[in-house]
């Protein structure tokens, strides 16, 4: 088992067309990912390495039997491209686009919300990695084995510093999921560890988070009345003054609001052990 | 992006937000003929993009034109908490009956807009907050429904608003809410929101957050950006594409993506080293922008050491590498590198480097023994 990608993941890429967007739909098809189909407006007919592209998702999906969406096209046109696979039935959505609107981001959520058929992973984020079985996304796989622990970040790389750390000590992983780094994700910790939690292959949780807004402090709260399995935890950004936007445009303390060790504190009170390094969380991982 | 108070009230304007009349001003002069054509009492506000003015002496009152000339002459280059002031506003002195407090803010845990009111304006909201919370109206609204004339009773009825001016308050709200979502805002504030003498309902004060990745669709909006109080160092980077945060220490760090980065700052940290900046080189950096990345961190004089940490996924490491050598063609870097290269393409990054023999840079294998050796090199 594993979590959201699989192998009966269909996925359909948005901007399959583009650079960065034909490179990584190669490269997931590359690892086993079934990629049905791609959109990219006004190509429709073309083919990106035997890959049809259509003019719409209601195309592709219904040609194709898409059930995941990809999105890969640039930021004034993202918000909309993430609403036309949700109008299409697509029943989960991974944004890897970086730079939306926040207000964009604002409509999608409230939109999506009003119904449960569309999830939507990120945006800004790395994809989600089922080892052995899927890839969508941007997470270089072969860092990467089958395993047990599932691994949520709000980060790409130090997913894949953890990761890395993770593997050195014979841990494989179910599935990485990386919710992004924005203000509005899609998905949160709380979604992605209680799928962790139902997914009989997933025994212990890793999540990595940074400074700003309250996404950690919430699933501090979740994990302690709603989780059996063990959660290892990580927070990045100790270091990072108030006021100042760490790179990702959700990483941001405000006054007093979501340092990291408001964060540390809301965690350890919930009983999840919090690794003050990358490699001490994977040490504490490997110790069980 | 923060705007300043005139460009917030200017913003609000256009929306339709009532405000007071005034006119910016750069030098005594140009203060002084504001004031004559907008006629006394009037104010003297400095312009800078901190809290506590009025306290510092950034907020005078003038009678006639020789008070403004005083007042502008004082606070023109006046420094307050770092901020130096370059600019004032002029403004139409009000007469004040009541302060009350408004804003909207982008609720990242609800997911909504969340409007707060408040009749006691004028002071600090967190305190008030603190010693009194219900004294705070708060009401999340949808932004797929938009702002309602009954949010705005709730809100007036919640806070205790004056009955008389309850439609006034309400109208400036269903403006202000139509300004935070036609501008994008990430804040709208203002603190005080005055009741006048004759009982209009008007803007004292604007605190304006702009939503830089909506910037593109406000291109008049861009424009507005304070590069006076910019550190020099951020500005380079930003005229680069790099994301570049300037920090006390004397580590000079690279590395790429946010996640990572703010790592390597604290395990820096932890290894008792002090972080003289966050820069995140971005995914797939090429050659050319690994080179100017170098140039940024070395044009901060703290630094004594650097270190890159890197871990590829779209980014390879044989072009960070490729970046390192050409940058130290380039400038020939005074003090001690520290690189740790690990995911696509390391092998190939690491034997650039063992080729090239760069004189004083140092390969480690992981991100805490890069960390710690780069501490000690700091020091030395």
């Amino acid at each position: 088992m594993s979590i959201f990608v699989d192998g009966d993941t269909r996925l359909c890429v948005s901007g399959i067309t583009g650079r960065e967007g034909t490179f990584h739909t190669l490269n997931n098809k590359a690892y086993g990912t079934q990629v049905v189909s791609g959109v990219t407006p006004g190509k429709g007919g073309q083919d990106v390495d035997g890959i049809p592209v259509f003019d719409t998702f209601h195309d592709a999906v219904l040609e194709t039997g898409a059930n995941t969406a990809m999105i890969f096209v640039p930021p004034r046109f993202a918000a909309d491209s993430i609403l036309e696979a949700a109008d299409a039935g697509v029943a989960l959505v991974v944004a890897i686009t970086e730079g939306i609107p926040a207000h964009d981001e604002l409509r999608v959520y409230n939109h999506l919300a009003r119904t449960d058929a569309t999830r939507l992973v990120g945006p800004n984020c790395p994809g989600i990695l089922s080892p052995g079985k899927a890839n969508v996304g941007i997470i270089p796989a072969a860092f990467f084995s089958e395993g047990n622990v599932g691994v949520v970040s709000r980060s790409g790389t130090l997913t894949y510093q953890i990761g890395n750390e993770l593997a050195q000590r014979g841990l494989g992983n179910s599935s990485i999921v990386g919710i992004g780094g924005d203000p509005v994700p899609g998905t949160s910790f709380i979604d992605v560890i209680a799928a962790f939690e139902a997914d009989p292959e997933t025994e212990l949780i890793v999540m990595a988070g940074e400074i700003g807004g309250s996404a950690e402090e919430e699933a501090a709260e979740y994990i302690a009345e709603h989780v059996s399995k063990p959660v290892v935890a990580y927070i990045a950004g100790f270091t990072a003054p108030p006021g100042k936007t760490m790179g990702h445009a959700g990483a941001i303390v405000s006054g007093t609001a979501g340092t990291a060790k408001a964060k540390q504190e809301a965690l350890e009170a919930r009983g999840v052990r919090v690794g003050e390094t990358p490699t001490r969380v994977a040490e504490i991982a490997a110790a069980g | 992006m923060d705007l300043l108070e005139y460009q917030g009230k200017q913003l609000f304007a256009r929306h339709g937000v009532p405000v007071p009349r005034g006119a910016p001003a750069t030098t005594v002069e140009q203060a002084v003929t504001a004031a004559d054509e907008l006629g006394y009492p009037c104010v003297v506000k400095a312009q800078v993009l901190i809290g506590g003015r009025g306290k510092a002496g950034g907020i005078k009152l003038a009678a006639d034109r020789k008070e403004v000339e005083a007042h502008a002459g004082a606070i023109l280059g006046m420094d307050i908490r770092g901020h130096t002031v370059h600019e004032l506003w002029i403004e139409q002195a009000s007469d004040i009956a009541t302060e009350y407090y408004a804003s909207i803010v982008f609720d990242r845990a609800a997911k909504r807009p969340l409007v707060l009111l408040s009749t006691q304006g004028g002071m600090d909201i967190e305190a008030v907050a603190d010693s009194d919370p219900d004294a705070i109206a708060r009401l999340h609204v949808d932004p797929l429904l938009g702002f309602q004339d009954f949010h705005a009773r709730r809100l007036c009825f919640g806070a205790g608003v004056e009955a008389d001016v309850i439609r006034g308050v309400g109208a400036l709200l269903a403006r202000l809410y139509a300004a935070f979502v036609a501008e994008e805002a990430m804040l709208v504030e203002v603190n005080p929101m005055i009741v006048t003498g004759d009982r209009r309902v008007v803007a004292l004060d604007a605190k304006v957050t702009l939503d830089d990745n909506a910037l593109f669709r406000h291109p008049d909006n861009a424009e507005l950006r304070d590069v006076s109080g910019e550190d020099p160092q951020e500005r380079m980077a930003r005229e680069r594409g790099l994301t570049y945060v300037k920090l006390d220490g004397n580590v000079g760090i690279l590395g790429n993506g946010a996640g990572l980065v703010m790592s390597t700052l604290d395990v820096v940290a932890q290894a008792g080293g002090a972080p003289a900046n966050f820069l995140d080189a971005g995914g797939g950096a090429k050659a050319d922008e690994i080179t100017s990345a170098v140039e940024v961190i070395l044009s901060n004089e703290n630094v004594t050491a650097v270190l890159f940490n890197i871990f590829g996924g779209i980014t390879r490491c044989d072009e960070v590498a490729r970046g390192l050598i050409e940058a130290f063609a380039q400038i020939e870097p005074r003090v001690p590198f520290v690189v740790r290269l690990d995911g696509t393409n390391d092998q190939e990054g690491r034997a650039l480097l063992a080729e090239a023999a760069l004189p004083n840079v140092h390969a480690e294998a992981t991100m805490l023994g890069a960390a710690r050796r780069v501490v000690e090199l700091a020091a030395a």
